[in-house]
């Protein structure tokens, strides 16, 4: 049965969504959990084409793009910290030394 | 089985925006661990079990609790959501969100996927000793290159983050 | 030949280079000495040049001695080229010869000066210049030493800098220069759209060929005029003139050389070269008749009233430098020449004496505060009394012969008329009358010097005196007119170069002329007899009587002021103008406005660098959804 375009369409939904987090929200956190979910979004659409198209490669490449964001999420957090540790918020307004 | 699919992904969507949603991160991350898991039931409906699997180890069993351990670690106030006047209008903001999803919702709708066949059928994938050993032979004859590369990344990103995370001296 | 030819020019230039380097560090009298050798020198060569062309005949005369092509642009070719012939020699030997006696005059006179290597710098440069003008074969070449002349006059009546007027008097003089050289170089475009040439002989066949068929009188007129432009800028004539009294600031012996012999007569000189083309316009020539005559009376009217001997004989020059326009506005330009060199000796002669006087009196200039010098200074009187009966026309003197010249042809050419000739006869009376009062006053009577007591001049400044005042006594030989019957040794070698015109009346008329105006200089010298020696009362009746005349001559008859107010007070105002309102308003304004125009615009475009990293993702996403856009749209 072919459920590949309301997969697609539920992809398109989370990364539209998550890109909308990643605009609205302060907390450096919750930008970092919403590029997580336009990541996973990916992977969602990734799958479902590969399910189409009768090929693994899909899921294949969905596996790398696992191992990178775990990577980009272990770097991700340890500079969050580090900011925390200097500027003692995590708030991105007020993180504004380029304004100018 | 419909049922089954409509369900995930109608769950995945709500859950998804309870993310962006919340004030409290502590919430926010329960609500995207929830989100991954319907993600995961979506892979498993597409007969992507290994993915599947390698979702909620992964990703919610590892990152996830990263988030956790580094929420708690920050100890933060549940932020205002007031607006600064020197935010970005919220309304452009959705509107051009809403609009990156018309796009692409667009584009997969109308999009053509007839014509184009890959190999491996499901009869192809039962042959050969089942999902997982195809995709791990992919993984090491095709794509051996991506997969060393991968490795060395997962290196760098670990001194990188004892770096970032060390003590200055 | 050609070489000597060169050397002639070259001598000065050596000097100018050797005294420029060295002529400070050598003690005193050495830098003056290279000076008068170098030019005396020239004029030895200058000599023998001379005694080459006199034995040849007419027709070859004429040496041109080309050297290398200056430019050649277009239908304009101009080589460095020097031609001798005999109008040329005149002026060479005039120039060579009192200038060498004026180099040894100024090493007496410029002694203990602090810039005494300059001085000589310059008058050597000066002599390299008007060489190069007067013996140029070309315009362009006069051209160069007609600057160059003008720039050394500017150096030298600038002499003494640090007195801020004297450094202005320099400058007046080469601005009011300039303008009559803006006038020249016009004249020579013209020419030379109408010619195709400016080199003096391929224009004077040019002329030959075409008068037959038509040349525009207008053109040739224009072209007369602008160049006589030139001429009253140079030769002090109306309306240019008022920079040579205020030229006066300048040292003695630059007053007897410039301002005397040879600068101003370059104009002159100028003219007689061009006899050729100055003849196919009466009507120019009536003009430089007219302004020249017009000049030397206006001239005269104001030395009569002059207190400063350098200004009586600066307004002197003006007036005679005006008899020599209106000889070669009558069309007897050898006669103009005739009287260029006489006047060249004893106005010289009157300058070196009247700085003889200065330096005796250490400096005082006024005539008023001079008196009872005959016993004091025998050799400056002496000389100086020459001098005045030579300018007002006494036979026998030089300049008997030269000014009868000029006045019998002013009646008798077929270019002259009566009003000329009467007002050169009224002018050679003020002459004389002037003189005499100069001279009467500076040297008879009782002394009104106060203080010391004046002592003769060194040698290096009498010896030239002496010579000059011999110069003043035989120099009028030359050029005997007809009725002596002696051949006129000086219009038969300038013959078939500087012409004299046709003449109207008969030869017995010239004795009246020469009558006339002897008895005109007799009344002169009576007249100032009268009232400055035997001290008559008619004298303050007569001032009474002319009761403006007498202040309006004292004061220059305003001319200055009139230009001032006319001239100089516009353009100034124009500066202030351009500055306060074109360059600070327009000018700067406009360019503040296009740099605040930007600023602004930059000032408003930053506003989009919040440094909030969400905006920046949310104008990512718009530029890529437009992207989207446009490549799904195509």
């Amino acid at each position: 049965m072919d459920y590949s375009k309301v997969m697609l369409i539920t992809s398109a939904a989370i990364f539209a969504i998550g890109f909308a987090g990643v605009l609205l929200r302060r907390n450096a956190l919750i930008i970092f959990m919403s590029i997580e979910l336009m990541l996973n979004a990916v992977n969602l659409a990734l799958a479902s084409i590969s399910f189409s198209l009768n090929s693994l490669d899909g899921q294949v490449f969905v596996f790398f793009v696992m191992t990178v964001a775990a990577a980009e999420a272990a770097v991700g957090l340890g500079i969050i910290i580090a900011i925390y540790k200097n500027r003692k918020t995590i708030d991105l307004y007020d993180l504004r030394l380029l304004q100018g | 089985m419909d049922w089954f699919v409509y369900g995930f992904a109608g769950f995945s969507i709500a859950a998804a925006i309870m993310v962006i949603t919340r004030k409290n991160p502590i919430i926010s991350a329960l609500y995207l661990c929830l989100t991954l898991f319907s993600l995961a039931g979506l892979f498993v409906m597409l007969g992507a079990y290994f993915i599947a699997a390698v979702q909620v180890l992964v990703y919610a069993g590892a990152i996830m609790v990263l988030f956790v351990f580094v929420i708690m670690l920050l100890n933060l106030d549940p932020e205002k959501l007031d607006i600064k006047s020197f935010h970005p209008p919220k309304v452009l903001s959705v509107f051009s969100a809403f609009l990156l999803f018309g796009f692409l919702a667009f584009i997969f709708w109308n999009n053509k996927l007839t014509g184009i066949t890959g190999v491996d059928t499901q009869a192809l994938v039962d042959q050969n000793g089942g999902h997982l050993k195809v995709i791990s032979a992919k993984l090491f004859t095709t794509f051996l290159l991506p997969f060393e590369i991968t490795s060395i990344l997962l290196l760098v990103a670990i001194v990188g983050a004892v770096i970032m995370a060390k003590r200055r001296v | 030949m050609n070489s000597l030819i060169l050397a002639i020019l070259l001598f000065p230039l050596v000097g100018v280079l050797i005294n420029s380097i060295f002529g400070r560090r050598w003690p005193e009298p050495w830098a003056g000495i290279l000076a008068t050798a170098v030019t005396a020198s020239s004029f030895l060569l200058g000599c023998i040049v001379f005694f080459k062309i006199l034995n040849l005949p007419t027709t070859e005369q004429t040496i041109v001695a080309t050297y290398f092509n200056w430019m050649s642009v277009g239908p304009l070719v101009v080589d460095f080229a020097l031609q001798i012939d005999p109008i040329s020699l005149c002026m060479i030997l005039v120039i060579t010869g009192v200038g060498s006696l004026i180099h040894l005059y100024s090493i007496g006179y410029m002694a203990k000066d602090k810039g005494f290597a300059r001085y000589f710098v310059y008058l050597n440069l000066f002599i390299f210049m008007m060489l190069i003008l007067v013996m140029g074969s070309s315009l362009p070449l006069l051209f160069v030493g007609w600057e160059g002349v003008g720039l050394c006059s500017y150096l030298l009546i600038g002499f003494w800098f640090e007195d801020i007027t004297k450094a202005q008097a320099g400058k007046k003089a080469f601005i009011i220069n300039r303008i009559g050289d803006a006038c020249f170089l016009i004249g020579m475009f013209l020419i030379l759209k109408t010619f195709g040439t400016l080199d003096f002989l391929k224009l004077q066949t040019q002329i030959s060929a075409l008068t037959s068929a038509g040349l525009s009188l207008t053109t040739v007129t224009a072209i007369c005029l602008l160049l006589f432009g030139g001429a009253t800028g140079k030769s002090a004539q109306i309306p240019l003139f008022v920079w040579l009294p205020d030229a006066m600031a300048g040292p003695t012996p630059v007053s007897a050389l410039i301002h005397a012999a040879t600068m101003v007569t370059a104009g002159v000189y100028m003219i007689i070269r061009l006899n050729f083309l100055y003849i196919l316009s009466p009507v120019a020539m009536g003009i430089i008749a007219a302004i020249g005559f017009a000049t030397a009376i206006f001239a005269a009217l104001i030395a009569m009233s002059q207190n400063d001997i350098k200004k009586v004989l600066a307004y002197s020059t003006i007036s005679q430098l005006g008899f020599m326009f209106g000889a070669v506005g009558v069309g007897a330009f050898a006669a103009g020449l005739f009287h260029l060199i006489t006047h060249a000796f004893f106005k010289a002669l009157l300058f070196l004496g009247s700085g003889s006087v200065i330096h005796a009196l250490h400096g005082e200039q006024d005539i008023q505060k001079m008196g009872g010098l005959k016993k004091s200074l025998p050799i400056t009187h002496a000389t100086f009394l020459v001098g005045v009966l030579a300018i007002s026309g006494i036979p026998i003197f030089a300049g008997f012969f030269s000014k009868d010249m000029i006045l019998w042809f002013t009646a008798s050419s077929v270019y002259g008329n009566w009003g000329l000739l009467s007002v050169g006869f009224i002018t050679a009376g003020f002459t004389a009358f002037y003189m005499f009062r100069v001279y009467a006053l500076t040297f008879l009577g009782i002394p009104r010097v106060s203080g010391f007591h004046p002592h003769e001049s060194p040698a290096s400044m009498s010896l030239p005196l002496i010579v000059l005042a011999f110069l003043s006594i035989t120099g009028g030989f030359i050029g005997l007119p007809e009725w002596v019957h002696i051949p006129n040794f000086l219009f038969e070698f300038l013959e078939p170069f500087a012409k004299l015109p046709d003449i109207t009346l008969s030869h017995e008329a010239e004795y009246i002329v020469t009558f006339i105006s002897v008895f005109v200089a007799l009344i002169g010298i009576g007249v100032g007899y009268l009232f400055f020696v035997r001290q008559s009362k008619a004298r303050k009746s007569i001032t009474t009587i002319l009761r403006p005349l007498p202040s309006w001559s004292f004061n220059k008859f305003y001319v200055d002021e009139f230009y001032g107010k006319a001239f100089v007070s516009p353009i100034m105002y124009f500066a202030q103008v351009c500055w306060k309102f074109i360059d600070t308003v327009i000018i700067d304004g406009g360019v503040n406005l296009f740099g605040g125009f930007w600023k602004k615009t930059s000032s408003i475009l930053s506003n989009l660098q919040t440094g909030n990293v969400q905006s920046y993702a949310l104008l990512m996403a718009i530029g890529t959804l437009l992207l989207m856009y446009f490549v799904f749209k195509g």
